[in-house]
C-alpha cells in the first residue's frame, strides 16, 4: 500500500479503471496532453491515446450531453467539468436528460456516467473558481451525487461510480486534493455510493460534514476531547444524494446533539436536508437545536483573503458551535 | 415524356416497385395513424396530440435509409412518422397518446411523441428542444472509437438551430469527422414564431462554417429527401463525416391539440400548402409511373384504416399501470 494524495488518489482510480475496462474514457476541457488544470488526468492521455483521453471544446452542455450518448452506445466516459462553477451550461443534460433517461423510458435505458467537478473555495479562487454546487443536483432523482474527503475512499467511490448503471457527480474538493496523504490500497477496496462514514465515535455531539470543513471539524473534535472530554461523534455523509440516513439518525438518537457544517451557502443547503431528516425523525431523542454552519447566503467566496477567510466557517465558529451543543 | 425522366429519378436511387411502395405505405400509416390521434383527442380520450402531418416525406424519405436496431435514432416530438417505419407499431403510439402501462416509449410516464425503444436504438426523448444533438454526437463518437459502420440521425425543427446545443454538436461532429446525420425539419413555424424570426440565413449554409456538407432539400418532396439522406449515410459510413439536411417542410397542424393556429396564421397559408401535402404528391409520382392506381391506393388505404382503428381499440381498452408504479425505476440497479 501507498501513500497518495487526493488527487494522486483518484487518478489512480481512472487509471486503473481504463486499464481493466476499455470501455471506459475521459473527456474535458484541458484533460489530455495537460493532463487537467488540476494534472488529475496527468499522462493517462500517454498511456491511452488522444481519443480515451478526450479534450474537447469549451462547452459543458456538450460534455455532458455528448457523455451521455456515449454512454447509451458502449461506452462508460467520465466527463469532467473544469471548475463546479462551470457546470450550468450542462444543468439541462444531467438534471433533465442523465437522470431522467432511465425513469422516462420505464427502465430501457441506463446511462452509466461519471461527472468529476472540483469544487470547493480556494485562495485565489474567487466567485467563478469556488462554488459548492452540491444543492442545485440534491433535489434530483435519478442521479447520485458524491463527495468523498479521504483518498482512499474518493479512489474507491470513484471506482463505484465507473461502474454503476447510472449518472453520478462525483465532487471532490479541490483545497483537498494536497492537503493529506493515507495509505490508499492498490486495488480491491470497494466503497458502495450509499453509505456514510463514521470518523471518530463519541457519545456527546455528532457532527456531520464534508470537504474541507470534515478536516477542520475532525481538528475541533480532537481538541475538545483532550482539553473538556467533549466526545464528538463525526460522521461524513460521502454520498451527498440519495443519502445514507440511517446512519446520521444513529448518531444523533446516541448523541442527542447535531451540527451540520459544509462550505455552501446556508439557505436551500444539503445541511438544512439533513437537519430536516434529524427533526422529523429524530426529535424525541434530540435534547438541542439542530445548527448549521455555512457560508452566509451571499453569491460566493471573494478572491481578497479576508473576506474569503470570513466567507469559509472558521475553526473558531466551529469550536463555539460545538461548545454551545455540548452546553445542553 | 414526364413519366421518362420521372421514372428514372426513382431508378436512378436504385429504389425497387417495393421500396416505393413501402415508402408511400408508411407515409400513408404515419397519417392514419395521426388523424385518429385527434379524433382520440376531440372524443376527449387523448389528452395531448402532438402531430406529424405535412411532415411524412421529410421523416420517411430520410429514415428509410437507416439500419434499425444497428444506427441510431434522436427523433423529436414530431417524428412519429420515422419511428414507426423503424418497427414502433400504430398500437404502441396508441398505447403512448392513452398513457397506457403497455407504452412502449415510457409505460404511460411521458407525453405521447417522446419516443424510446432500446431495441430499436431509437434513443429515449425529451421536451426541452436540441438536447438531442450532442448526445447524437456522442454516440457517434463511439461508432468511430470502435471502428464500426453505424451512423446516428438527428432530428429536431428550425428552432432547435437556435439554441447552443445545437452548434455545439455542429461544432464537435465537424472537428471529429463523426458519422452523424442532422436532419432539421424546417416546418415553419416554432408554436407561433415563423421562421423569419427564428432564422437568421440559411440553415443548410451553417454546415459550411463547421466544414461539411449542408444541404437544403424540398421537405415535401420524399425522393429528394431519400436522396440526400442516402448521400448523407453513405458518406457517414464510409468515415468521411457529418452531414446537414435542411427539410424545407410544413406544419399542417396546430402545434399540438393545446394550440389554435388562427391566433398566428392565415388558413389561406394552410390551404396553399395543403395543396403540396407530401402524400399527394408521392401518390402523384406513383400514378404517373403507373407503380400505383386508384383501386390499389383504395386497398392499401382501407386495411391501414382497419388496422389503425383496431390498434385505436386495443389502446383504448388496455388499463393503465398502477399509480404506486410512479414510483419505480427511479435508478438502475447497482
Amino acid at each position: 500500500m501507498a501513500e497518495k494524495n487526493l488527487l494522486q488518489a483518484i487518478h489512480d482510480g481512472l487509471a486503473e479503471e481504463m486499464r481493466s475496462d476499455e470501455s471506459v474514457m475521459i473527456l474535458g476541457e484541458d484533460v489530455g496532453r495537460a493532463g487537467g488544470v488540476f494534472r488529475v488526468t496527468q499522462g493517462l492521455q500517454e498511456e491511452f491515446g488522444p481519443e480515451r483521453v478526450l479534450d474537447t471544446p469549451l462547452a459543458e452542455s456538450l460534455i455532458v450531453g455528448s457523455a451521455i450518448g456515449l454512454s447509451v452506445n458502449g461506452m462508460r466516459p467520465v466527463a469532467e467539468i473544469q471548475f463546479a462553477d462551470f457546470i450550468p451550461p450542462a444543468f439541462d443534460q444531467i438534471v433533465n436528460e442523465a437522470a431522467k433517461f432511465y425513469y422516462r423510458s420505464n427502465g430501457a435505458w441506463t446511462v452509466p456516467i461519471t461527472i468529476r467537478a472540483p469544487y470547493g473555495v480556494v485562495p485565489g479562487g474567487a466567485l467563478y473558481h469556488s462554488q459548492s454546487i452540491e444543492a442545485w443536483f440534491c433535489n434530483t432523482p435519478g442521479l447520485k451525487v458524491v463527495a468523498p474527503t479521504f483518498p482512499a475512499d474518493a479512489k474507491a467511490m470513484l471506482k463505484s461510480a465507473i461502474r454503476d448503471p447510472n449518472p453520478v457527480l462525483f465532487l471532490e474538493h479541490k483545497r483537498t486534493y494536497r492537503l493529506i496523504k493515507e495509505d490508499v490500497p492498490e486495488d480491491g477496496h470497494e466503497v458502495p455510493l450509499n453509505k456514510a462514514r463514521v470518523h471518530r465515535e463519541g457519545g456527546d455531539i455528532t457532527v456531520v460534514s464534508y470537504g474541507l470543513m470534515l478536516y477542520t471539524a475532525l481538528e475541533v473534535a480532537g481538541k475538545l476531547s483532550e482539553e473538556l472530554g467533549i466526545e464528538t461523534e463525526v460522521v461524513e455523509p460521502r454520498t451527498l444524494y440519495p443519502m445514507d440516513r440511517e446512519t446520521i439518525l444513529n448518531s444523533v438518537k446516541k448523541t442527542g446533539k447535531l451540527l451540520v457544517i459544509s462550505e455552501a451557502n446556508i439557505t436551500g443547503s444539503v445541511s438544512g436536508e439533513i437537519a430536516a431528516i434529524v427533526s422529523q425523525e429524530a426529535f424525541e431523542w434530540l435534547d438541542a437545536p439542530v445548527i448549521r454552519l455555512g457560508a452566509p447566503d451571499v453569491p460566493a467566496a471573494a478572491f481578497a483573503k479576508p473576506m474569503m477567510d470570513f466567507f469559509v466557517p472558521s475553526a473558531e465558529k466551529i469550536e463555539a458551535a460545538m461548545l454551545e451543543l455540548a452546553r445542553y | 415524356m414526364t413519366t421518362e425522366k420521372t421514372r428514372a429519378r426513382h431508378e436512378t436511387l436504385d429504389l425497387e416497385e417495393a421500396d416505393l411502395k413501402s415508402i408511400y405505405r408508411a407515409m400513408l400509416v404515419a397519417r392514419r395513424v395521426d388523424e385518429r390521434s385527434w379524433i382520440l383527442n376531440r372524443q376527449g380520450k387523448a389528452a395531448f396530440v402532438i402531430s406529424c402531418q405535412g411532415q411524412e416525406a421529410a421523416q420517411i424519405g430520410a429514415a428509410y435509409n437507416l439500419r434499425p436496431g444497428h444506427d441510431y435514432l434522436y427523433p423529436y416530438y414530431r417524428d412519429s412518422g420515422m419511428t414507426l417505419l423503424l418497427g414502433q407499431t400504430p398500437r404502441g403510439q396508441f398505447l403512448s397518446l392513452l398513457g397506457k402501462k403497455e407504452d412502449p416509449n415510457s409505460a404511460g410516464r411521458q407525453m405521447p411523441g417522446h419516443f424510446s425503444s432500446r431495441e430499436l436504438n431509437i434513443v429515449t426523448s425529451s421536451a426541452p428542444v436540441g438536447v438531442q444533438y450532442p448526445q447524437a454526437a456522442g454516440t457517434a463518437l463511439a461508432f468511430k472509437m470502435r471502428g464500426e459502420d453505424g451512423v446516428v440521425m438527428a432530428c429536431g425543427g428550425e428552432a432547435s438551430t437556435s439554441g447552443g446545443d445545437w452548434h455545439e454538436a455542429m461544432n464537435f461532429s465537424g472537428i471529429h469527422d463523426l458519422p452523424v446525420i442532422f436532419l432539421v425539419e424546417n416546418n415553419v413555424y416554432a408554436i407561433s414564431v415563423p421562421s423569419k424570426f427564428q432564422v437568421a440565413g440559411s440553415i443548410a449554409k451553417r454546415a459550411e462554417g463547421y466544414g461539411f456538407p449542408g444541404h437544403e432539400v424540398d421537405g415535401n418532396d420524399v425522393l429528394a429527401v431519400y436522396e440526400a439522406a442516402k448521400e448523407a449515410v453513405e458518406r457517414a459510413r464510409r468515415g468521411d463525416g457529418p452531414t446537414l439536411i435542411e427539410a424545407k417542410t410544413y406544419r399542417m397542424t396546430a402545434h399540438s391539440s393545446d394550440d389554435d393556429d388562427r391566433r398566428y396564421r392565415e388558413r389561406e397559408e394552410i390551404e396553399a400548402w395543403r395543396l403540396k401535402d407530401p402524400i399527394i404528391r408521392f401518390e402523384k409520382y406513383l400514378f404517373e409511373n403507373g407503380l400505383l392506381d386508384e383501386d390499389e391506393k383504395e386497398a392499401m388505404d382501407a386495411e391501414i384504416k382497419a388496422f389503425v382503428a383496431e390498434a385505436s381499440d386495443y389502446a383504448e381498452n388496455a388499463p393503465f399501470a398502477d399509480p404506486e408504479e410512479a414510483l419505480d425505476r427511479v435508478y438502475a440497479e447497482v
